[in-house]
């Protein structure tokens, strides 16, 4: 089937599979494989993207679903400037190590910010709860979260 | 504290430098195995076993072959000619150990839920996974052994080729007649039994492979998502019967390992053994599903500790038995895993009299092996468990206990009971730093406050002191195990005609940030700037030599080899500048970069200037080579032995069984620190880990070997949600195993914390007379253990 998605800002057409996830469509597709496949249950997060501005899991939305909508991944996080304030603030804080979930964990986390005014550290341990990190323990998340909330 | 013996004082070593790895992975840059674009690339996907034991009948592939895409079906028979040899183990820990024939795809026999029996290669990865759906297979079920017990009755025999589900027994026991002595005369004899549960590792990247062959001149890439591309190149070809010298291994940027990774894996085998029939590249990516089934699970002990101790419980003797879960097959290194906790059931404690041993026995479960910690976790959780239980029959307090047998820092190195010599330690200020910092004694008056006014939300403080040792390994050491390969490592510094330096080391990280670490040692060494330093890994076509990454041994002997490749650079530079200098090299002194003439100031020479002189080579003294490298390879003379003392507190509700983390405090002592933000960073993820495996994780099998936690919708990898912030300080009391005092810390907080929290857990519950809850301690674990000890609330 037809799709058209408009992805880090420009629009990709493609002839898919009805039943093509949107993860494997933006890393098969076109190549953007930023965005990270960590399980199969929609449990650990490390594919969130951003579609239309709000956090959600690319694993669990078929392309389809997301025919003409806006889709932000890791890619398209950084701009001619530099590293976006999440991003900035990850580095800062020592908030990744093996860097697998870190893609997913930030667009969460920038959505989160996103959404919610005056996050404190429960606010983001619960907001961050779909997306798992078998390095960093979170502490550093926590802190990189409210270090860019700010 | 005491900051002796640190070469690196005053330099950007021991500063918390920022990771030059992170830019890449922040942004999506960093390839991990699944995003390499290997054009024209078929897929695999494996037909598994659904029973734990089966004999396997026919096998019909013909739906599958019609499916779309599918391009072959093999099943184990087919491929059977395909391999020189099993999968490997390379640690026969005793002569007459028993190791089943393990071949890739299983032939016969499934021997658990999750074994190969058929491979579907397809153009795709949906096709593959169509096609592996429509394999039909005849199974005939047999029963199935999943308890340890059952399991070393041989009521069932496993694998006919042994006769036996008993792999082997490993005893250590270096003085028979003093632990009998030391138990008949004990005044206190406390006898504990726990049970380690089965883990799953579950690193956020799942495993992959990518085998990409030349079929004309017989060269093979093989991609994987390894800890070991050094150790996976001469096992995979040895198991492939290829010529070693036409196989590169590249490791790509791995998402993690904990030990899991640190194997040789059917699936790789697969890839290059199709590879080379289809004569294109193969590969696969690991469902998380097959992550949990079919990858190594870590710990599955039953453990049996004694303590003999005098009236004051002052330790006298420690027993140890152990019945170990090999899991269907031996991997790499499974039957080693608990040798090498062996010598540590007496954890940080003054013991004069020591026995250890352990049976290995097969089941049909998953095959386990090394997952962070490795041995180290179930021993310091045996002795720590049971220091507890000994203060409650002493009557003091698990911290006096503790003080009372601490090995004296006075008898460093110490001789200790099970044959080892412990570098160096320093114990007492790690635990008074931890109670400390949990407030110990405010807690015990709130605990008591909570327990008067009958509140059924208890208070519980957990105490767990440990030792380990790591930096694997000698290589003399390791030959007295049998294991089957050295511990040592390799380094080789480069600097380049521009004075930028090339870093090649034969450690693999996966997280760990050995390019900034690394870069930070040469740095100072040099004198030049860390971004100026470039660290070469992972591929053994750039790396050829390395033992890898695992035991905590990177910086204490990977790191080592590195320092001293870099001095030995620096050796040949002063060749070079004295000669340009028309000194001699004992005149010559080399800080910041510049190589001078002590009491000429104004005479000196750059590094860059020996670096482009060492390049053009055009007057270089007699005999001395053009440019500058060195490369050392390194084999340690002792394990090193990092140590501390964390305390957990929690709160365990009695009406739910909730258990929650209320504090928690790490005080390690890892030597001398390279870069203190990294080793926060690996405290923060052990610490969480061990934590999981007191409260959270459980590879629940059923009575027929299936495994009911198969996903991470239900098995519990910890969420931020569930953890806290934890307090963290250190003591500095460097090894003299190395040059640079340091000791491993990849590993520590895994080993230390899941003994705290246990402890904190039936601290809390004591009043009701429990005296251990099985792990991980959940809701429903800490109700029945409150029910079965009569309370009721």
């Amino acid at each position: 089937m037809e799709v058209s998605v408009t992805v880090n800002g420009t629009t990709r057409s493609a002839d898919v599979e009805p039943r093509t996830l949107l993860a494997h469509f933006l890393r098969d597709e076109l190549g953007l494989t930023g965005t990270n496949i960590g399980c199969d249950t929609s449990s650990c997060g490390a594919c969130t993207v951003l579609v239309d501005g709000r956090s959600a899991k690319s694993c669990t939305l078929l392309t389809a679903q997301v025919d003409g909508a806006e889709v932000t991944t890791i890619e398209g996080l950084a701009g001619a400037d530099g590293l976006h304030p999440m991003q900035q603030a990850f580095h800062e804080c020592h908030a990744l190590q093996c860097g697998y979930c870190t893609p997913g964990m930030v667009m969460a986390a920038v959505s989160l910010v996103d959404e919610y005014e005056n996050l404190d550290a429960a606010g983001v341990r619960v907001g961050l709860e779909g997306n798992l990190c078998r390095c960093t323990g979170y502490q550093n998340i926590v802190k990189a979260v409210l270090a860019a909330s700010e | 504290m005491t900051d002796t013996m640190n070469p690196f004082a005053g330099g950007i070593v021991g500063t918390p430098r920022l990771r030059k790895e992170d830019p890449a992975l922040l942004t999506g840059e960093s390839k991990f195995i699944d995003d390499l674009n290997l054009p024209g690339a078929l897929w695999i996907s494996c037909v598994r076993s659904p029973y734990a034991h089966a004999r396997i009948g026919a096998i019909d592939a013909s739906a599958a072959l019609a499916t779309d895409g599918v391009v072959a079906v093999y099943t184990g028979a087919d491929l059977e000619g395909d391999w020189a040899g099993p999968l490997p183990c390379a640690w026969p820990v005793t002569d007459e150990m028993k190791n089943p024939a393990h071949l890739p795809v299983a032939v016969g026999k499934a021997n658990f839920a999750g074994d190969a029996v058929a491979v579907v290669v397809a153009t795709s990865r949906y096709a593959a996974a169509d096609g592996a759906e429509g394999v039909v297979v005849d199974y005939e079920p047999l029963e199935a052994v999943v308890d340890l017990d059952d399991a070393a009755s041989d009521r069932v025999v496993i694998h006919d080729d042994c006769g036996t589900n008993v792999s082997y027994d490993w005893p250590l026991v270096p003085d028979p007649d003093a632990v009998a002595a030391a138990f008949e005369n004990a005044a206190h004899h406390v006898t504990e039994t726990y049970v380690h549960q089965r883990l799953i590792p579950a690193p956020m990247e799942p495993r992959g492979v990518a085998a990409v062959p030349a079929p004309h001149n017989g060269d093979m890439t093989l991609y994987s998502s390894t800890q070991i591309p050094h150790v996976l190149k001469v096992m995979g070809a040895l198991t492939l019967g290829m010529p070693e010298q036409k196989l590169r291994v590249i490791a790509p940027s791995v998402g993690g390992g904990f030990g899991c990774k640190l194997n040789v894996y059917a699936e790789e085998l697969i890839c290059m053994a199709l590879a080379n029939r289809h004569g294109g590249t193969v590969r696969w990516t690991e469902t998380r599903t097959e992550a949990a089934t079919s990858t190594i699970q870590g710990r599955a002990q039953k453990q049996t500790i004694e303590l003999a101790a005098d009236a004051d419980g002052k330790l006298t003797a420690v027993r140890a038995t152990l019945l170990a879960d090999m899991g269907a097959y031996l991997q790499l290194v499974a039957p080693g895993v608990p040798l090498l906790g062996a010598f540590l059931y007496h954890g940080l404690y003054d013991v004069p009299a020591y026995a250890f041993t352990c049976r290995g026995v097969f089941t049909n479960l998953a095959p386990t092996d090394a997952y962070r910690g490795a041995g180290r976790p179930e021993a310091t959780y045996a002795i720590e468990r049971a220091m507890d239980a000994l203060a409650v029959a002493v009557g003091v307090e698990p911290d006096e206990i503790r003080s009372r047998n601490y090995i004296p820092t006075e008898k460093f190195p110490y001789d200790s009971p099970a044959g080892l010599v412990f570098d160096s330690g320093n114990y007492q200020p790690t635990l008074d730093r931890a109670k400390e910092l949990v407030d110990w004694d405010g807690r015990r008056a709130e605990q008591a406050e909570r327990r008067a006014a009958g509140s059924t939300v208890q208070l519980g403080l957990g105490i767990s002191s440990y030792v380990e040792m790591c930096g694997l390994a000698p290589s003399r050491t390791l030959a007295a195990l049998n294991y089957g390969a050295g511990g040592w490592e390799s380094a080789t510094v480069r600097i380049l005609p521009t004075c930028k330096v090339q870093v090649v080391t034969g450690s693999t990280p996966h997280g760990q940030g050995h390019e900034t670490s690394w870069s930070m040692i040469v740095a100072d060494q040099l004198g030049v700037d860390p971004d100026d330093v470039e660290v070469l890994h992972s591929d053994t076509a750039i790396s050829p030599m390395g033992m890898d990454t695992y035991g905590s041994r990177s910086l204490s002997v990977g790191g080592t080899a590195l320092w001293m490749a870099t001095e030995k650079v620096i050796d040949k530079a002063r060749t070079i500048a004295a000669h340009m200098l028309e000194a001699s090299t004992e005149d010559l002194e080399f800080s910041g970069g510049t190589f001078s003439v002590k009491g000429s100031p104004d005479k000196e020479v750059p590094l860059a200037g020996v670096a482009f002189g060492a390049f053009t080579a055009h007057d270089l003294p007699d005999g001395v080579e053009p440019n500058l490298e060195a490369q050392v390879t390194w084999d340690p003379g002792n394990f090193v032995f990092p140590f501390g003392t964390h305390i957990a507190v929690v709160e365990v509700d009695e009406e739910t069984g909730a258990v929650e983390l209320v504090d928690y405090a790490a005080v390690d002592d890892c030597g001398n620190q390279i870069n203190p933000m990294i080793v926060e960073g690996q405290l923060h993820g052990g610490i969480v880990q061990g934590i999981a495996q007191a409260l959270w994780e459980d590879a629940v099998y059923d009575d027929d070997g299936q495994l009911r936690s198969a996903s991470l919708a239900d098995y519990l990898v910890p969420s931020a949600a569930e953890c806290i912030d934890m307090k963290l300080d250190h003591t500095v009391t460097p090894s003299g195993t190395n040059p640079m005092g340091v000791k491993g810390i990849g590993e520590a907080g895994t080993i230390a914390s899941t003994p705290a929290v246990m402890n904190a857990v039936v601290d809390a519950l004591r009043p009701h007379g429990i005296t251990d809850v099985r792990m991980p301690a959940s809701p429903m674990t800490v109700r029945r253990a409150i029910e079965a000890a009569g309370g009721s609330s």
